[in-house]
Parts: C-alpha cells; structure tokens; sequence
C-alpha cells in the first residue's frame, strides 16, 4: 500500500533539469563580454595580447621570499576576520601618510580575498532589495552583476571621451532617484586610464550630499598615476565618512593571484561588510595576507620601478597608436590606452575580431566594459616594450588596409 | 638614474629614436644628450652580455683578490693601473675588507690563467699576495639571471 503511493507519488514529478534550480538573478546574468574574447584568442598560436588586466611583472621576489618562509614557519591557520593585525596597521599608516586621512586599524579597515570579494561585500552590506546604485561606465565588469547579486538595480551613467571619461556630476544626478544609495566611482578606471580631478570630485560631493549617499571608491590603480597623483574622495573636506575606499595590492605590487584587498571606511559600513565576510570568508589567505604585509613594508622601491616601466611604456605606445592613426586621449592612470576607432566605420567587435583574425593582435572591444565604451578598444600595455612595438606594427598595417 | 642613461643600462642597442619615444623627447634630443655623456667619459662602451656556458669553445674568467703595499705617493693607483694595462683582465676594483685589489681575468684554461698570475700579476712591485678564485658557473651577470626558467604564465585576456 505504502509502496504505491509512493510510486503514484513520482509518476507526476518532472524529470530531473539541474537548470530549474539556478537562482533566477544569476540564471538571467549574461555571461561576461570578455569571455568570448578569451576564447577566441586562447585558439590563436603567435597571437600578441594587448588584453591582459593584469601586471606582466612577477610579484617581486622578497615578497615571494617572505611568504615561502613563513610557511615554513608553518603560519598555516587562520588569521582574525579582519586580517592581521600588522597588516591593517601597515596598511592604516601608510593611507595617514600618503593621503592625509587617519583609518582606525581595529575599527575601520577590513582585509579581504581581492578587491573584487571587497566590492561584493560593499555593495550587498548596503543595498536593500530594489535599491539603486549608480555605476560610471565604461568600467570593469564586475560592478552591475555584483550589485544585481547583492539584490539591487544597477543604474550607469555613460562617460566621454570629451571629459577624457571623468564622470560628470551633472550626468550623475540625472540618474539619482528617491532609491539610490550609492555612487561606485573607479578611478584610475580601467578601462579608460582616466582619472579624476579635485574640482570633478568635488562638483560630485554636492550631489552625494544632496542625495545622502554612499560613494563606493575601487582604487586598485591608486599608485598608477602618471605625472599627477591620484586624488581619492575621501580626501574632499567632510566626504571621509561618506566612502569607502576599496583598494588592494594586485595591481600596484604585481600581486593579482594573491588576492589581497581591504576596504576602509566608517565602523559602521565596515563593521557590515565584515559581518558577511565572516560568514563567507572568514579570513583573506593568511600566506598572502603575509606576502602583503612584506610588500608594504619594504615594497616600496619595486613598486616605484614598476611604475616607471609603464610610465615608459605608456609614452611610448599612446604615442605610437596616435602616429598610426588610432586616435587616443593620453590615460593618465592605470595600464590601459583607450582609443577610438570610430572612423574607421567598424564597430568595436568587428575591428577587434578581425584585427586578430588579420594580424593576430589581441584588444578587448570597448563596448565589453559598457554602452559608452562602443566605439574603443581597450590595449594593456602591461606587456613588454617588444611586444607593444611588434603590436604596433601589426596594426599599422591593419589600419591601412582597411 | 639619470633616465637615458637606465634604459642604455638595460639594452645597450635602444636607439634614440626607440629611447625618444619612451621618454616622451624628440630622437634629436635624446642623440645629442647621448653624444655629450659619450664624450664627457659618462658612457664608456656598449657591450654585450655573453652566455658563455651556451658556447662551445673554453673562456675562463677568474677573481684575484691581491694584497698591495700601499705607495708613499700614489697609494693604490700605481699599481692597479699597472695591472689594468693587461689585455687578460677584465676589471680591476679596489675593495674594502682582507684585501685590497679584486681583479677578474678572462683566460682560455685554468692553466692559462695560473700562467699569467705567476709570471705577470705576482711578480709586481707592490703586490704583496695573490688568492685566485676560478669562476666555475654564473647564474647572474649584469642583472640577467643565466639559469634557464620557465616563463610563468598569464591568461590571454583578463578583466
């Protein structure tokens, strides 16, 4: 009796589909731009990559050292949520230093697994479902999957090459509404190379303080300026506690496949950020957490070097794009050249795929990175001088036989 | 540095018109600042950095670490300018420490080497001692590191 019920019972259940148990916000995200991209390059033998996100430099090699030793030490366990304590201290002092603002290290800094574990917790600490945030693009990725992910409405706010892609305050406060609880900014931007003015940022502050928001800062390219520093928010006279910078150590100190990041702010937004990391992460990896520590304790002179090659090669290849004929504004950050490719009548896809079908040179279509970006490419020049000279060949001769 | 100067440093054969576009200065700037570090002794020569353990034939090199009797009125100069004439060495440094003079000499054989020590360098007025080290592997010369490595790699296209 039992027993039939039983299969009476499964004669009406559907056949098993492992599709109809994804969450519906990630069943509907598109898959990342970039991905087909990836694919596509990752087939191409002798192809020359100018789409890499990331420093072509090993992280340097007393970091590397400093780690190895330290597990044979066998520092193997977990560190506090927060992250080491030397390490949100090193951190602290040197933001105090360099930037004027002081950071309680017990209170207001929380090291996490990469920016990018940062930027999720930033916005899922902040949103209510239905809540808006404003995204300046064309930016990285990761912002509006991240902020749908945490449950709330990405709202973006398209930049100009006119503006040299600095967002502006008027084009923000257009896209405010009774909903929207923060302002992401990312400068150095990536991918444009942008970055801000005081006098951009400040026209900005009245709007966040109009509308009492959150300004969510990703500075992972904070140290990459060129001839100008870099200017956080934060810096703006009362705007401190209305921030939260996000920065990490992947870009500035070679360190991407660490995954090392902190987030600094008011107790309060980091004390709920913490709580979700706690819950998720527990603890940034410790051996990395140590590498950090090394690199900011004695980073200093390799990351300056670092710095300098790209400064070098930024000369060299905005230069070299500009005398080809791919005009390009001069990116005053980061490790990107944006330029535009608009007169040559090809959308950013078709020029980016058969300039690699064609003369095997690989850039990421601007129009990945947003609405706005269509109509430029985006080209790492994290790559050697060889290769961005061997690069620049090649395009020229696309470029003329179109 | 000075900026020119960190990039010849590198790559000996960087050409003004190549070091013009890295700095951001047109190529006639960079070949004249060039020219005038040449003739002021700045830049001394542009070599090249040989792998010889990639080379079949046999090139020695040595370190002599030599003891000097210091000269009443020339001090080391004397001597270590004696030493330099000779075509067989590479560099002559005054040093700090247990001895005076480091002095590398490039040879064909280890024999060759000792040779030349014996009848050339020991019997100078002034040289006091000598202590030959053969160099029997380089892994780093000039800031290259010699040792074959793997090249680590990155994805293709990254975020």
């Amino acid at each position: 009796m039992k027993q039939q019920t039983k299969k009476q019972r499964l004669k009406n259940v559907l056949p098993w589909n492992a599709k109809d148990h994804i969450n519906q916000s990630v069943r509907d995200m598109p898959p990342s731009g970039i991905r087909k991209f990836f694919d596509l390059v990752s087939e191409m033998k002798g192809a020359i990559s100018l789409g890499v996100g990331e420093p072509d430099f090993v992280t340097p090699w007393h970091v590397r050292e400093a780690c190895i030793y330290s597990l044979e030490l066998g520092n193997t366990h977990y560190t506090s949520n927060k992250g080491m304590l030397e390490l949100r201290e090193a951190i602290c002092q040197e933001v105090s230093r360099d930037m004027g603002i002081d950071f309680d290290c017990n209170e207001e800094i929380l090291i996490t697994t990469g920016v990018s574990e940062a930027v999720d917790l930033a916005f899922r600490a902040t949103l209510n479902p239905g809540e808006e945030a404003v995204v300046p693009e064309p930016c990285y990725v990761a912002y509006t999957p991240d902020i749908i992910l945490a449950g709330g409405v990405p709202k973006t706010v398209p930049t100009r090459l006119e503006n040299e892609f600095r967002v502006q305050a008027e084009d923000v406060a257009r896209r405010v509404t009774e909903k929207t609880r923060s302002l992401l900014l990312s400068y150095p931007n990536n991918p444009t190379g942008a970055i801000m003015t005081r006098s951009d940022l400040e026209d900005l502050a009245d709007v966040v303080v109009e509308n009492d928001l959150i300004v969510i800062s990703d500075e992972v390219y904070a140290e990459l300026t060129y001839s100008k520093s870099h200017i956080s928010f934060a810096q703006l006279e009362g705007m401190k506690e209305r921030t939260l910078i996000l920065n990490g150590l992947s870009k500035s100190h070679a360190m991407t496949g660490w995954r090392i990041g902190y987030a600094m702010g008011d107790p309060a937004l980091v004390g709920a950020m913490t709580k979700i990391h706690q819950y998720t992460m527990l603890c940034a990896p410790t051996m990395a957490q140590v590498a950090a520590l090394e690199a900011m304790q004695s980073g200093k002179d390799e990351m300056l070097h670092m710095r300098h090659e790209y400064d070098l090669r930024r000369r060299l290849f905005v230069s070299g794009l500009n005398r080809i004929g791919l005009d390009c504004f001069e990116p005053k950050g980061a490790f990107y050249a944006f330029p535009s490719v608009q007169r040559f009548g090809l959308s950013s896809e078709e020029f980016a795929e058969r300039l690699l079908y064609e003369q095997k040179v690989a850039v990421v279509p601007g129009n990945v990175f947003g609405e706005s970006g269509e109509g430029f490419l985006r080209c790492s020049y994290a790559t050697s001088r060889e290769e961005l000279i061997e690069a620049l060949d090649r395009m020229e001769i696309f470029i003329k036989s179109l | 540095m000075h900026e020119i100067l960190e990039i010849l440093y590198e790559n000996a054969k960087a050409t003004p018109s190549e070091i013009a576009a890295l700095l951001g200065k047109s190529e006639e700037e960079v070949a004249r600042e060039i020219k005038e570090m040449e003739d002021a002794g700045i830049i001394r020569k542009y070599i090249t950095l040989i792998n010889w353990e990639k080379l079949d034939q046999s090139v020695v090199f040595a370190v002599l670490e030599l003891k000097v009797a210091l000269q009443r009125k020339t001090g080391y100069d004397a001597v270590a300018e004696r030493i330099a004439r000779f075509s067989e060495v590479e560099s002559v440094r005054l040093i700090s420490g247990g001895h005076d003079l480091s002095v590398t000499v490039r040879g064909k054989s280890m024999k060759d080497i000792a040779y030349f020590v014996a009848e050339k360098i020991a019997p100078l007025d002034g040289v006091q001692s000598t202590c030959t080290h053969f160099i029997l592997k380089s892994y780093k010369e000039h800031g290259a590191i010699l040792t074959e490595q793997p090249k680590p790699e990155r994805l293709v296209i990254t975020p």
